[in-house]
Order: C-alpha cells, then sequence, then structure tokens
C-alpha cells in the first residue's frame, strides 16, 4: 500500500516536471471524451425527438388516401380528387377485423375570421373518432361527438397555434369564429402536439364534424366523399395485416378489376416514422463510433508519449531497478502515470463536453439529451484507454536490463 | 536464513561469465575465485576489459554468472527471480556508480529515501533515516537542493548516503571517483575510510587508480577476466588531519 502510494506520487511529479507534454496528451483524451458526450448527446436527442414525434402522430395508424382518379383521359395525382366514400370507411371497420377505429376525413385550406384577427389553416372535417387514432386529447372544453357529426352542427374544435393567433389572451371556449364565412361555435381546444416527423405543425388545424364540412365547407363538388380515412389497426403485429385486407376491400367496392391500378393508396404511417426512428439511431451510432475513434487516437497518442517517457528515462528505470525497485514497482509507476494522464483528460473531457453541446444545441437548436450512463461509459472508456495504451511502455519499462538501463546516455 | 558468522561475507567459487556478441563470444570472467571477509575495504583494480565491472555486477547481483557460485551470506542467487533479485540488492548491496546517478529534479532527501521506497517503509520513516545518512556523509543541511544545486563531490556524497540508507551488508562502488577531480576524491576516499572504521561497513570499490586504490586495505588486481594478484594493502593511505604530521 505505501509501496502503491509512493509510486502515484512519482507518477504525479513525473507529470508535473512535464506539463506541456502531459497537456498536450491530455488533449487528445480531452478531445476524445468531448467528442463522444457531444455526439451521443445530439444523437440521443435527435432519436428522442424522433420517438416524441411518433408518440404524437398516433399509434398503430393507417392512412388511405384518395388516389389517382382518370377524368377523360387526364390522369390526377394521388388526393386530388376524392375517390373514398363515407361508406368505404363504415365498411373498413365493420368488415375488417383487425381494425379498431376509422374517422373519414374531408379537408382543405381556409380563411378564418375573429373580431378583427384573421388566419389561414388546415380545416378538417371528420368524425370523434380521429382523436382516438392520433391519441390527441384535448387542453380545455370538449371534443364534438356523434350527435354533432349526426346533425352537422357548426362546432370546431381549434389547434394551439390557431388559438394563439386569433384570439391572444382570450378563452376561446364558446366564441364564435367565422370558417370560410360560416361561423361556428369552438367548443374544445386541442392539447398541443408540435412537429410532425416531416417539420410541419401539426397545432395549427381546426377540426369540424365530417358532415358540416362537407354540407358547408368542401363538400360541394363532390358530394358523399372524403379524401382521407384514418385507419388504426388493433395493434402494431396486425397493421400489414390491415393494409392487405384494406387494399383489398377497397378494390372490391370500387370495382377495379385485375391488373388496374388502385384509385386510393393505404400508407403505413408508423411504418415510415420507425425507419426513421432506425435511422436516427444508426446515425446516433454512427456520430458515436467517430468520436470513439477519436478517444482511441487520443489513447495512441498516450503510449506514443509513454514510449518517449520510458526511453527518455531510461537511466533513471536502471537506478530504481538497482536500487532493489521490482517489475511491478516501475510497471505500477508508468501505469499510473498514464492512468492519472487519461483519467483527468476524461474529466476535462466530459466537462467540455457537456459544454460544447449546450453551445452547439444553443446556436443549432438540435435537440440534445445527456445520459449520465454515457458520460460515465466514457470516463471509464478513458480510463481503460489509458490502461490499455499505458501497459506496452510500462511493461517495457519494467522488464529493461538494470545494466543496460544504467549505461543509458 | 542460516547464516555462519564466522563464513566469510561473499565467497566466489570459479566464476565465468561469456557474452555472446552476435557471433563473437567474449570471455569476461575466465574462473575467478577469492572471498572477501566483513569489515574488509577491497580495491579492484584492473584495465578497461580486465573484468572488474563484470565482477562487479555479478557481486551486486545485477548480473548472472555463466558458471561457477557465487554466495553472499550464504545466499545463491542463481535460481532467483528478477524480483527476488532485486529484494536482496534492495537490502543487502548500496550501490555507488561513476556518473552518481541520482534522479534529477529531485531533491537529496528524496533520492536517499529512494531504497526505503522499494523497501515498503513508511514515509515518516523513510524521512527519518534519510536524514540520519545524510547528515553521516556531511550533507546535514543541504536535504532539499537537487542535484543541479549540488557540486560534484556533493553529490557523490547523496549517492553514498542513498547507498548506506538501508544498511546493506556491502557497498559497491564503480569508479565512485571517475568524475572528480583530486581534492574532491580524496574527500570521497575519506568518507569511505571513516565508514569503513568507524561503522566497520565492507566496502568494495572499482578503480583503476593506484593512488585511490592505496586507499584500501586489500587490492585486487584483474587482467583479462581473471585475478593477477590479490594482496593486502601494508602502505594504506592515511588522512592526515592538517596541521598534523605523519
Amino acid at each position: 500500500m505505501t509501496r502503491l502510494l509512493a509510486s502515484f506520487r512519482i507518477a504525479l511529479r513525473a507529470l508535473m516536471v512535464n506539463k506541456m507534454r502531459s497537456a498536450l496528451t491530455m488533449l487528445g483524451i480531452i478531445i476524445g471524451v468531448g467528442a463522444v458526450i457531444a455526439m451521443v448527446a445530439v444523437g440521443s436527442g435527435a432519436k428522442q425527438r424522433i420517438a416524441d414525434q411518433i408518440a404524437s402522430m398516433g399509434s398503430n395508424m393507417l392512412i388511405v388516401l384518395s388516389g389517382s382518379s382518370t377524368s377523360g383521359g387526364l390522369r390526377f395525382g394521388t388526393g386530388t380528387v376524392p375517390t373514398l366514400k363515407v361508406d368505404d370507411a363504415k365498411a373498413i371497420l365493420a368488415e375488417i377485423p383487425s381494425v379498431k377505429y376509422v374517422a373519414p376525413s374531408i379537408g382543405g385550406v381556409a380563411q378564418i375570421v375573429f373580431g378583427n384577427q384573421n388566419w389561414s389553416t388546415i380545416v378538417n372535417g371528420t368524425t370523434p373518432e380521429i382523436l382516438e387514432i392520433r391519441d390527441w386529447p384535448l387542453a380545455s372544453g370538449r371534443p364534438f361527438t356523434q350527435q354533432d357529426v349526426d346533425g352537422a352542427t357548426k362546432v370546431c374544435l381549434l389547434g394551439k397555434t390557431v388559438v394563439e393567433n386569433l384570439f391572444g389572451g382570450i378563452d376561446p371556449i364558446g366564441q364564435i369564429i367565422r370558417i370560410k364565412k360560416v361561423p361556428f361555435t369552438v367548443v374544445g381546444v386541442l392539447a398541443s402536439k408540435g412537429q410532425s416527423t416531416y417539420g410541419q405543425d401539426q397545432d395549427d388545424t381546426i377540426m369540424v364534424p365530417l358532415t358540416t364540412a362537407q354540407k358547408r365547407l368542401f363538400g360541394m363538388q363532390f358530394p358523399g366523399m372524403v379524401r382521407v380515412i384514418a385507419v388504426q389497426a388493433r395493434s402494431l403485429e396486425v397493421m400489414s395485416e390491415a393494409e392487405n385486407q384494406i387494399t383489398e376491400l377497397l378494390r372490391q367496392r370500387h370495382r377495379i378489376p385485375p391488373g388496374q391500378d388502385n384509385d386510393f393508396s393505404v400508407r403505413n404511417l408508423t411504418e415510415i416514422a420507425s425507419s426513421a426512428e432506425q435511422s436516427a439511431q444508426v446515425m446516433s451510432l454512427l456520430l458515436g463510433a467517430i468520436a470513439s475513434i477519436s478517444l482511441i487516437v487520443g489513447g495512441i497518442g498516450i503510449m506514443n508519449i509513454m514510449l518517449v517517457s520510458v526511453t527518455e528515462r531510461t537511466r533513471e528505470i536502471g537506478i530504481r531497478i538497482a536500487v532493489g525497485a521490482k517489475g511491478r514497482d516501475i510497471l505500477f509507476q508508468f501505469l499510473i502515470e498514464s492512468l492519472v494522464l487519461s483519467l483527468i483528460g476524461g474529466t476535462m473531457g466530459i466537462g467540455i463536453g457537456i459544454l460544447g453541446t449546450l453551445v452547439l444545441s444553443e446556436f443549432t437548436e438540435w435537440p440534445i439529451l445527456f445520459s449520465i450512463q454515457a458520460i460515465l461509459l466514457a470516463f471509464l472508456f478513458s480510463g481503460s484507454v489509458g490502461v490499455f495504451f499505458g501497459f506496452y511502455p510500462a511493461r517495457k519499462a519494467s522488464m529493461l536490463n538494470p545494466i543496460e538501463a544504467l549505461r543509458y546516455e | 536464513m542460516r547464516v555462519n558468522k564466522m563464513d566469510p561475507l561473499i565467497q566466489v567459487h570459479d566464476l565465468v561469465k561469456i557474452y555472446s556478441l552476435g557471433e563473437v563470444e567474449v570471455h569476461a570472467l575466465r574462473g575467478v575465485s577469492l572471498s572477501i571477509d566483513r569489515g574488509e575495504f577491497v580495491a579492484i583494480m584492473g584495465a578497461s576489459g580486465s573484468g572488474k565491472s563484470t565482477f562487479m555486477n555479478i557481486l551486486g547481483f545485477l548480473d548472472q554468472p555463466t558458471s561457477g557460485q557465487y554466495l553472499l551470506e550464504g545466499i545463491n542467487g542463481e535460481n532467483l527471480s528478477r524480483d527476488e533479485l532485486a529484494e536482496i540488492r534492495n537490502r543487502k548491496i548500496g550501490f555507488v556508480f561513476q556518473g552518481f546517478n541520482l534522479l534529477s529534479r529531485t531533491a537529496a532527501i528524496e533520492n536517499v529515501e529512494l531504497p526505503l521506497i522499494y523497501a515498503g517503509a513508511s514515509a515518516s520513516k523513510r524521512r527519518e533515516r534519510a536524514q540520519k545518512a545524510l547528515a553521516a556523509v556531511g550533507l546535514k543541511g543541504r536535504e532539499y537542493h537537487q542535484p543541479n544545486q549540488l557540486s560534484g563531490g556533493e553529490q557523490q556524497r547523496v549517492a553514498i548516503a542513498r547507498a548506506l540508507v538501508n544498511e546493506p551488508s556491502i557497498l559497491l562502488a564503480d569508479e565512485p571517483t571517475g568524475n572528480l577531480d583530486t581534492k574532491t576524491s580524496e574527500e570521497i576516499m575519506k568518507i569511505f575510510q571513516r565508514l569503513n572504521q568507524e561503522m566497520s561497513i565492507t566496502i568494495i570499490m572499482i578503480t583503476h587508480e593506484s593512488d585511490i586504490a592505496s586507499f584500501g586495505k586489500r587490492v585486487i588486481l584483474f587482467r583479462d577476466g581473471q585475478v593477477l594478484h590479490d594482496r593486502m594493502n601494508l602502505t594504506t593511505t592515511v588522512f592526515m588531519k592538517p596541521g598534523e604530521n605523519a
């Protein structure tokens, strides 16, 4: 124990003697650990954001879009002309057991007026199930109900962004707004969901009962038609099954002969989102790997300096061995030296990594996420880098022949 | 350990050392036999290449003979590991080198403490014994000077203090005055004589200067790896205090 303590003091002294060299060697580890911390924080921040967005989109969601249709030789793109009927939505719910909820909807951009304020946003006519499918709670008020849909009442739910732009500080519940000059009573405010996976503001929206939208706002051209049917499957496992069954059912109902293109399309949003999550995961790993390489390069720097140090101090090692230092005394002395270098470097690297990441996120507004595990891991990793890269030089020192070492100039 | 006080301190029998430098074999020692008793002050002389340094390295357990036997207080280093040899060096042998071999940028007292660190002594005990050893070589008050702040003679005295601090059985000095001027050399020899006479420390010293060798009580001359002659020095140089007459 006394000997170990003495080795520790000898090592610290040796590092103090070559301050500049020790600092530069540490710099390699500082940069390495700092980079690992920063990259992992940025990577897990991005991953976390995507995970939040997936959660905000609603779980197990399929979207059926009105498809390209052909009218007098002109082909229209997906969603431009409604080809889905409300009855299609009902049939999907009734006939496919793996489907839990459906919400047909029709919508478009409309001008909204409240008092002397106005705003342009997406108005969606839909059914109450949409709130279940998208897992979208209300911040205040009540949702509209099936009765509102049946009676085509002029009520609406506002997204957060719309409330902020139209109402300022006023409580919107019970107020009357005009959508395309039609008066609607605000019955509820949707909770905030933030940006979607594609960077769209999900709170910049208004929901009204489907029937009201059809009759009053958008439906005049195509009565009884909808652009989109949102579908929630019962579980993640049955999603592709549901996707196939919906496609089959709609082809039947739309009387599409085999070999002809669908006039609708089914999209699995969860799948898209989870592939986005996967790519974030890959990015996170990649960033971590690149940063680890710089840590390893830092470790090689330690090894390099320790080898130089052993050569330079050959005579000192010879003296120590001659007066009775055992192999492990010399081994520990140099191992402790490289361990101290790498651990001090690691500690400073953690500080600089955290600081750098905070500055980075300040300027770029990237989401960041620090994890204690990643920081501990970086610290332990820097320690093992010190032991790993310090071992060879230390062993070399401990094996020196004292006679030759004493003769070394 | 079975140490018979009547046995000689050092027993060497037919010591042979052969170095192979590539294809050439160098016979550094060609069968050396001698014994040294406790309290002797032996000067080993010889031209360079005579094998005296090789002999010293073997006596100091820094090197192993190719054949033959070497016993120090009955201990045979033949089959001992590196670490066991290190322990013997630590406890039984004090080295003084031609080039002083002090640790640079390290205070004198810490240089002296070095063998005690590897002996596992506590910090307070180390300090106490190192102070005593430095006082014994006349360096009281210079404990915290670094080697570059000391003269050659003072540095060699620090080295002597380091060699003595763990109370070894023998003190091995390899050309201890080789880097010193005549006056300082005599000072170092005076210290050796005093240590030998007053504290009955066994000293074995290599030198190629006959006037330095004349301080020893016994002079052994090496030539071509063999002992040429080994005789008591009847005209040992004894230092005169200033003003004294012979």
